[in-house]
């Protein structure tokens, strides 16, 4: 997500430094956007950065920052000019998770694991240097980089393997010594399935082509995240439902099947259907750029 | 690998859209609807100007060589005007049917005349996806009886192709002694259903048998109701979101309201990457043996379920005006429910997916 940002708008000695070891694996980024107060209603975020000589030192908090605990590097949505409206204050940094005065805790969420954390800044001196784009324009960075995990999320490749593992997983289960497959509900679920992931994979494939040929995706592109997502979390919930029982096993429990992983990916999906945009910001984008629909009035200011 | 319509197809598209947006608007829709055969016979002879019913005829008999995406294409531009014009039947499934399993003197007889105009076909399979009613019929010594139900595109076809339990296709005139067609009104008065039934009616029939025929022209035939599904879908979507724009409630415009704004958003959302699948359906019919008959089976049934939800979304768009017969929207809704239930409806056409995948009874209980 930010290589492409990096290419579209970083600075040459940018693009020098972080395109290459980054793409080589060699550096990990973490992503610093949503705040405790500011989640759909991301351009309402708070952490401050206040220049002080050639730094800005940064207080305030991050969460859902997913590889904090791994990355080298932060690409942060900060507000630079607290003055300015809401979507022009703000100004998009990256800087060494080394830095002092940064603290990761991890948010234990409903899988039992820690997938995401929550970063805290207190006093961290960042070189102004290190802005991408101008200040008061990272609003519009972010969203480059926003459309580019829009993309990345419900990646149709991920429910085609679901897709032949549960195949694979109900013709070989039985229960009551018959098959799930010969099943006809199940059976019936798992085709309808089926042809959601074509659907998905032959959007992709339609995408991608008009990416390659610099062409806009349209709403093809729009409804990646938002019907992948799902189409996974059902996918999951039909491994679970044919099952029976078994499908409610976790952790260490004996009897697991595939290790557990389709209550894990059951839960762990919700996450991802939230996150990255919520279904409810995803119909919004659909509804308004996707359709041309006008936007909720604003109300009085409270 | 390209995934797009050509420059070529897109063009195809864009020239039958023009003529239907000129010629076939909707109060001349209900005329046809209601039973004015010159207005049906006016729009039949426009299409075939532009060359429509030739799409899937070879050149050599004077077709336009195309293919079977491109008459997808077709279908879901006459499905967006909810044209009163056969095509599924005549221009396809029959054109297919003829070409797979005539001799070669029999693809030169019959699909030249078709490409003359001298002849149009119905096409009665639907046997094959579901007797019901006793519905069955025999073939003996050059000739057939028995009864053939939701015979596809029977108004004004000159001519019956019929499967019989010999697993073969079977040519029938229309007009011939020993052949009774009578209408089955559906809820969709843009297209003719009937029943067919043979008493000893004179019958050539195609080629040396070859079972796979049948079904591949049942399969050709699903490919365009889910292409005509896709067509009435992105219609009623378009409609919902130009009406959203424009009618207001609470001094605003409903669009503005996310209740409404949303469902449009899911109807946009179901709809695109059916339209992915269905062109993919399309192609794999005539690319790839492996995968077409499959991807024709998922691309019928999961365009049943999305037609359903826009159908009935896009009418609760509309709020009242939607129920009315003044603005017609219930046209489409009624095309979407017609496709649904032809050659199979959606469990049934999954049973067949599941089928073809070894999915179905082989080790079970």
């Amino acid at each position: 997500m930010l290589v492409p940002t990096l290419l579209e708008l970083g600075t040459e000695e940018q693009k020098q430094r972080w395109i290459a070891p980054t793409l080589r694996g060699e550096v990990i980024w973490c992503q610093g956007y949503s705040e405790p107060g500011a989640g759909s209603d991301l351009a309402s975020l708070k952490t401050s950065a206040v220049i002080d000589g050639d730094d800005y030192v940064i207080n305030g908090q991050k969460i859902w920052t997913s590889t904090a605990k791994d990355a080298h590097m932060i690409f942060c949505l900060v507000r630079t000019e607290p003055e300015a409206k809401k979507h022009q204050g703000i100004s998009y940094l990256i800087f060494s998770m080394d830095t002092p005065g940064i603290e990761v805790r991890p948010l234990v969420d409903m899988t039992g694991t820690a997938g995401f954390n929550e970063v805290f800044f207190t006093d961290v001196r960042v070189p102004r240097s290190q802005i991408v784009g101008k200040p008061g324009e990272g609003w519009m960075v972010a969203n480059a980089t926003l459309t580019h995990e829009r993309g990345m999320l419900g990646n149709p490749n991920q429910a085609q393997e679901r897709l032949v593992a549960i195949a694979e997983l109900m013709q070989e289960e039985t229960i009551d010594g018959q098959r799930l497959i010969d099943n006809p509900i199940y059976r019936d679920r798992l085709v309808k399935l089926q042809a959601r992931v074509y659907a998905m994979q032959a959007n992709g494939l339609r995408v991608t082509t008009s990416r390659l040929k610099r062409e806009s995706p349209g709403l093809a592109g729009l409804i990646v995240k938002l019907q992948g997502c799902e189409l996974n979390h059902q996918l999951a919930a039909l491994a679970i439902d044919a099952l029976g029982e078994l499908g409610a096993l976790y952790g260490k429990s004996p009897y697991l099947r595939d290790g557990g992983s389709w209550q894990f990916r059951y839960m762990f999906d919700l996450g991802l259907i939230i996150g990255g945009g919520t279904g409810q910001t995803q119909k919004n984008t659909i509804g308004e750029p996707g359709l041309g629909l006008p936007r909720e009035p604003k109300p009085a200011a409270v | 690998m390209e995934f797009a319509l050509s420059e070529d197809q897109v063009a195809l598209q864009e020239s039958v859209r023009a003529f239907l947006e000129g010629s076939a608007p909707l109060d001349k829709v209900r005329l046809a609807a209601d039973g004015d055969a010159a207005v049906r016979d006016e729009i039949a002879d426009g299409l075939a100007e532009l060359g429509v019913p030739l799409t899937l005829i070879p050149e050599a008999h004077g077709g336009l060589g195309l293919s079977l995406l491109d008459a997808a294409l077709v279908q879901e531009m006459l499905a967006r005007y909810v044209a009163p014009a056969p095509f599924t039947a005549p221009a396809a499934m029959a054109v297919v049917g003829l070409a797979t399993a005539g001799s070669a003197e029999q693809q030169a007889a019959w699909l030249q005349r078709i490409a003359a105009g001298d002849a149009r076909f119905a096409v009665a399979v639907s046997e094959r996806t579901g007797a019901r009613e006793n519905a069955a019929v025999h073939a003996r010594d050059g000739e057939l009886s028995g009864k053939a139900m939701f015979v596809l595109d029977a108004g004004g076809a000159t001519h019956v192709l019929a499967a019989a339990g010999d697993g073969r296709l079977h040519v029938v005139a229309a007009g011939a002694p020993g052949v009774a067609i009578q209408s089955l009104p559906t809820i969709d008065r843009t297209r003719d259903v009937a029943e067919v039934v043979f008493d000893g009616a004179a019958a050539e029939a195609l080629g040396e048998g070859d079972a796979a025929v049948v079904d591949r022209v049942v399969r050709v035939g699903r490919v365009l109701l889910a292409a005509d599904t896709l067509g009435a879908a992105q219609r009623m979507l378009d409609d919902s979101v130009a009406y959203a724009k424009e009618r207001k409630q609470f001094n605003r415009v409903i669009g503005s309201f996310q209740a409404v704004k949303h469902m449009c958003a899911e109807m946009a959302a179901e709809i695109e990457p059916a339209r992915a699948l269905v062109w993919h359906a399309a192609h794999a019919m005539e690319s790839d043996p492996a995968e077409g008959p499959l991807l024709a089976d998922l691309a019928k049934a999961h365009l049943a379920e999305v037609g359903t939800f826009v159908a009935r979304t896009a009418t609760e768009v509309h709020g009242g005006m939607g129920f009315t017969d003044l603005l017609g929207l219930h046209y489409w809704f009624k095309r979407i429910g017609l496709n649904r239930q032809l050659l199979g409806s959606p469990e049934r056409v999954r049973e067949d997916a599941a089928r073809l995948q070894g999915w179905v009874g082989q080790h079970g209980a």
